[in-house]
């Protein structure tokens, strides 16, 4: 299978099953897009027809270069993967990374809030040193032979909860040289609570901090605001900066999300560009599509031509040397993830899982409050091994709406949890962020495009 | 020339010396042995 696009002046050939990318010029992207319906008679007439200039010999040498590329197994390679998917089907899970809600509570009241304000429609709640222990042990006894282990400290509001969270890293620290691991621990903020020992710590611990900011100001401040109704920004911005400051290299980022209410969204990027920050994220609101803040189908042409500005504006600032990263354009064509990675994803219900306050098992902390997605606890392990299985069975070869889709590699299947929300079924798909996430590969795939012929101009 | 071929990871391979699982999960916002 093949994806052809052309975008920002790249005429782009994405060979779907070998991930092999190829920038052409016109005569070689209609050749291609002809080549495997048509003889080789009709193809050199359509070409000669729609290109006078272009000679019979250039036609057929271009030709003999589709069929290297073919025989090389760049170019309308076959679907050779569907093995792989089975064999993850049935290996057993093993466990690699945790997401501790160390707080069901938060000192913002975010009206957009998938977790209805840090309490994931259930009671306000701190967890102990006790289960976040015994959650790092689960975790560990848990991970086979993996070494590297992650634990995103979330909630809520991690920083209403920092003393347990500073413990339980101190913890951690203690056991996993004789446990032959590595925790990697991340720290998920709104900012408010930030001061000079959380910046000290986070930025010595943390192997990555994400730092909640929606953009502009008067963006920001329409729904991150306190419990008295004021805005976050001003209080929030110079304590992201120097903590940012004082993170030297350390991986962090800036995450926003956007609604209908701001489909303008990369000037919200570019915003958090132009105040410093180089390492940014923007995500579209999930939400009740009567949510007055839900994006619709009209908004659709806005967004992808919002990503494609930010492509072009990345390119245009790369080569300024102000550049910054954007979470959905950081693909490593060369090194990315091997076709396990790209076939299982994100491990959802099985190699990763929520804790609650509570030491409640979930299958990630999107599920987390829904009585129905309870898969055990961290004293008993996974309960509901029948849930486990069927996440264990989420993967880009699941659903039969995937099977012709060119991305299919790059987002594994999607999110099981926004297809949950969206279709009622975790096998089923959110189409619209099918949609969205296919802009962004096509842009991502573009950027690198760029980058390599800079790389060459130089 | 009229194609230029990015140099990217050939993941056919992969199938053979893939899947060591020591990568990041990735959703909340490079292979491990690159």
């Amino acid at each position: 299978m093949i994806h052809r696009y052309k975008l920002n002046g790249y005429n782009i050939v994405l060979d779907v099953y070998s991930g092999s990318v190829h920038v052409v010029d016109d005569v070689a992207y209609d050749m291609i897009g002809l080549y495997a319906e048509k003889s080789v008679a009709e193809i050199v007439h359509q070409i000669q027809s729609t290109y006078p200039d272009v000679t019979r010999e250039e036609i057929l040498e271009c030709m003999e270069d589709i069929a290297a590329l073919k025989d090389a197994g760049k170019l309308f390679s076959k679907d050779t993967y569907e093995g792989v998917a089975e064999h993850l089907v049935k290996r057993e899970p093993v466990l690699k990374a945790l997401c501790l809600h160390v707080a069901h509570t938060c000192d913002l009241n975010c009206s957009y809030c998938f977790a209805s304000q840090g309490k994931y429609s259930g009671e306000r709640a701190l967890m102990s040193f006790e289960v976040g222990k015994r959650a790092l042990d689960f975790l560990v006894e848990n991970s086979g032979s993996r070494r590297n282990l992650e634990v995103d400290f979330f909630g809520g509001e991690p920083l209403c909860n920092w003393e347990v969270v500073k413990e339980l890293v101190a913890y951690a620290r203690s056991i996993e040289k004789d446990a032959g691991k590595n925790f990697r621990f991340t720290l998920t903020t709104n900012g408010m609570q930030i001061n000079d020992e959380v910046i000290e710590f986070a930025n010595r611990e943390m192997h990555n901090v994400v730092l909640s900011l929606d953009g502009r100001r008067a963006v920001h401040d329409r729904f991150r605001v306190d419990h008295a109704g004021l805005g976050s920004y001003d209080r929030i911005l110079p304590k992201f900066k120097k903590l940012v400051a004082a993170r030297e290299g350390k991986g962090y980022y800036m995450r926003g999300t956007f609604t209908h209410l701001n489909t303008d969204f990369t000037e919200d990027i570019l915003h958090m560009a132009d105040q410093g920050f180089d390492q940014l994220s923007m995500e579209p609101v999930v939400c009740s599509p009567n949510d007055p803040c839900a994006l619709t189908e009209a908004d659709l042409p806005i967004l992808y031509q919002q990503y494609e500005k930010l492509a072009a504006e990345m390119i245009q600032r790369n080569k300024e040397g102000r550049g910054f990263t954007f979470y959905h354009y950081m693909i490593d064509l060369g090194h990315g993830p091997c076709i396990y990675k790209r076939i299982a994803g994100c491990g959802s219900g099985t190699e990763y899982l929520a804790v609650t306050p509570w030491g409640e098992l979930y299958p990630c902390h999107q599920f987390v409050g829904d009585p129905a997605y309870s898969m055990g606890n961290i004293w008993d392990g996974i309960q509901n091994s029948a849930l486990q299985e069927k996440f264990g069975k989420c993967n880009a070869y699941s659903r039969p709406q995937c099977q012709e889709c060119w991305a299919k590699l790059y987002c594994s299947g999607g999110c099981a949890a926004n297809a949950y929300h969206t279709s009622g079924d975790i096998e089923g798909i959110y189409e619209y962020g099918c949609k969205l996430f296919k802009k962004r590969m096509e842009c991502a795939i573009m950027v690198k495009a760029a980058e390599a012929e800079m790389c060459e101009e130089e | 020339k009229r194609i230029k071929t990015i140099e990217t990871k050939d993941l056919a391979k992969s199938v053979e010396n893939g899947g060591c699982g020591e990568c990041q999960t990735s959703c909340k916002t490079p292979c491990e042995k690159k």
